[in-house]
């Protein structure tokens, strides 16, 4: 069962909608109890940092998908804020993050830009910087719906799976083992992101 | 390269798809879950829902319509119609709504412009500016479908929803509503380049470089209805899209 982490935040519905187009179905855990059988984790986040990041400590959920990621490797999709949760900190706010993936989030460089706007909406093309069974068969030129001021900075350059191009390079999507994370919305790009949630379904 | 989001807005009246010319003259469109399915398959960049009559019947926004709608839609979907407090913006977000277009309200308390953009983000708060010229030849921002003149100047009020919160500006040509005479380059440029947040242009819309233009001239997206669900001369009712490949060519090239 691919779990998808109910803390308060996040369009859950959306996820949920196109893990039954990609032929899976799933479930919105608030439970411990619905956690300790996930098969498959997503963790989705939006809006401020610290909002999220406060919400999962106050849900009670974040020791048993602790437990689960480091522990028994259950593959996790962190989505959006969900994917810069995964990092040490975000620029954007005061509260640590999970820490799984060395590096940290940070704001893009308004003078870098030229005449972009803040925050990055929209749909982009992603380039592959590591090859993995997430990221199989997306077919030519894949692109993917944006939304976000800020974007991930791994420290180990290897951890960089997907980048992608606003004024400047950016890092789309990260890999550690058995964690993922998205800067995009699969959820919201098509047939690119159904093939995102199958595969993370397969896997 | 640069890509541009080219949104087409769908008009819900009497639960069904319409479309207007000045925001009057409704000519029914078809089923608007149909009409979903058929943007969802031609991979729309976006899609911005309105049900025109919530506001007008003073009616609260359909929730488990909207979600019915919605579920069809595997692309960013914005909706507005009849928003007026922050928790019936949780149960639309909730429903698998990326973003609220505020229009009456937004005029009316703009305070709720910045409940929403705080406990959700400014992402997810678009400010629709309906605008036209006052018997005057003034400019002004109108509400209620075009009727009802709120006294405001787009400009000064796009400044105004900038700071509240807004994410994105939705500038909306009343006079060119369904006109296939293009965009108003004047007004996007002034709006565009006088905030930060994005400038989506709507209202006049007829072909690809209609879509250009509007970029050129400070426009961060754009947005059409006749455009894509009539075909011309007579308005004969046609869902289309431009493909990738004439966005490609005809659109992003050179921007």
């Amino acid at each position: 069962m691919i779990t998808i982490v109910n803390y308060g935040v996040g369009n859950l519905a959306s996820i949920k909608n196109m893990l039954k187009k990609a032929g899976f179905e799933s479930e919105l855990a608030t439970e411990t109890g619905a956690i300790e059988k996930a098969s498959k984790i997503i963790l989705p986040g939006i809006g401020a940092f610290d909002h999220c990041m406060s919400e999962f400590n106050k849900s009670g959920l974040r020791e048993t998908v602790t437990k689960k990621v480091l522990e028994d490797k259950t593959p996790l999709l962190g989505i959006c804020v969900g994917l810069q949760m995964l990092m040490e900190n975000s620029e954007e706010g005061v509260e640590p993050g999970l820490g799984w993936i060395a590096g940290k989030t940070i704001k893009f460089k308004k003078d870098k830009l030229g005449d972009l706007k803040i925050p990055h909406m929209g749909w982009t093309n992603v380039h592959i910087a590591k090859d993995t069974a997430l990221i199989r068969n997306l077919g030519e030129q894949p692109r993917f719906y944006f939304v976000h001021s800020y974007y991930v900075q791994p420290d180990d350059p290897s951890d960089q799976m997907l980048t992608a191009h606003y004024g400047y390079e950016f890092t789309a999507a990260v890999n550690r083992e058995n964690i993922f994370g998205a800067q995009f919305h699969p959820e919201k790009s098509h047939k690119y992101g159904m093939k995102i949630l199958e595969n993370f379904g397969r896997l | 390269m640069k890509r541009i989001r080219v949104i087409p807005v769908l008009l819900i009246h009497n639960r069904g798809l319409v479309k207007s010319v000045k925001f009057k003259d409704y000519k029914y469109v078809g089923d608007p879950i149909n009409a979903v399915r058929i943007f969802n398959e031609k991979e729309v960049d976006e899609l911005a829902i309105l049900d025109i009559d919530a506001s007008a019947e003073n009616r609260v926004p359909d929730i488990e319509r909207i979600e019915e709608i919605v579920s069809e839609a595997f692309m960013p979907i914005a909706y507005g119609g009849g928003i007026t407090t922050t928790d019936q913006a949780k149960k639309i977000l909730s429903a698998g709504v990326e973003k609220l277009i505020l229009n009456r309200s937004a005029v009316k308390n703009p305070v709720l412009v910045s409940e929403i953009a705080k406990q959700f983000g400014s992402q997810s708060v678009v400010v629709s500016i309906d605008y036209k010229r006052n018997l005057f030849g003034r400019q002004g921002v109108y509400i209620e479908n075009g009727k009802t003149n709120s006294g405001l100047d787009p400009l000064a009020f796009a400044k105004l929803m900038e700071e509240a919160g807004a994410g994105e500006i939705m500038l909306n040509s009343i006079e060119r509503d369904g006109s296939f005479s293009g965009y108003d380059l004047e007004m996007i440029e002034k709006i565009s380049h006088s905030i930060n947040i994005p400038t989506i242009a709507v209202g006049g819309a007829a072909s690809l470089s209609d879509f250009k233009e509007a970029v050129q001239h400070g426009a961060s997206a754009v947005s059409a209805g006749s455009m894509f669900v009539f075909q011309r001369p007579h308005r004969a009712v046609l869902i289309s899209y431009p493909s990738q490949q004439e966005l490609e060519t005809q659109v992003y090239e050179g921007l």
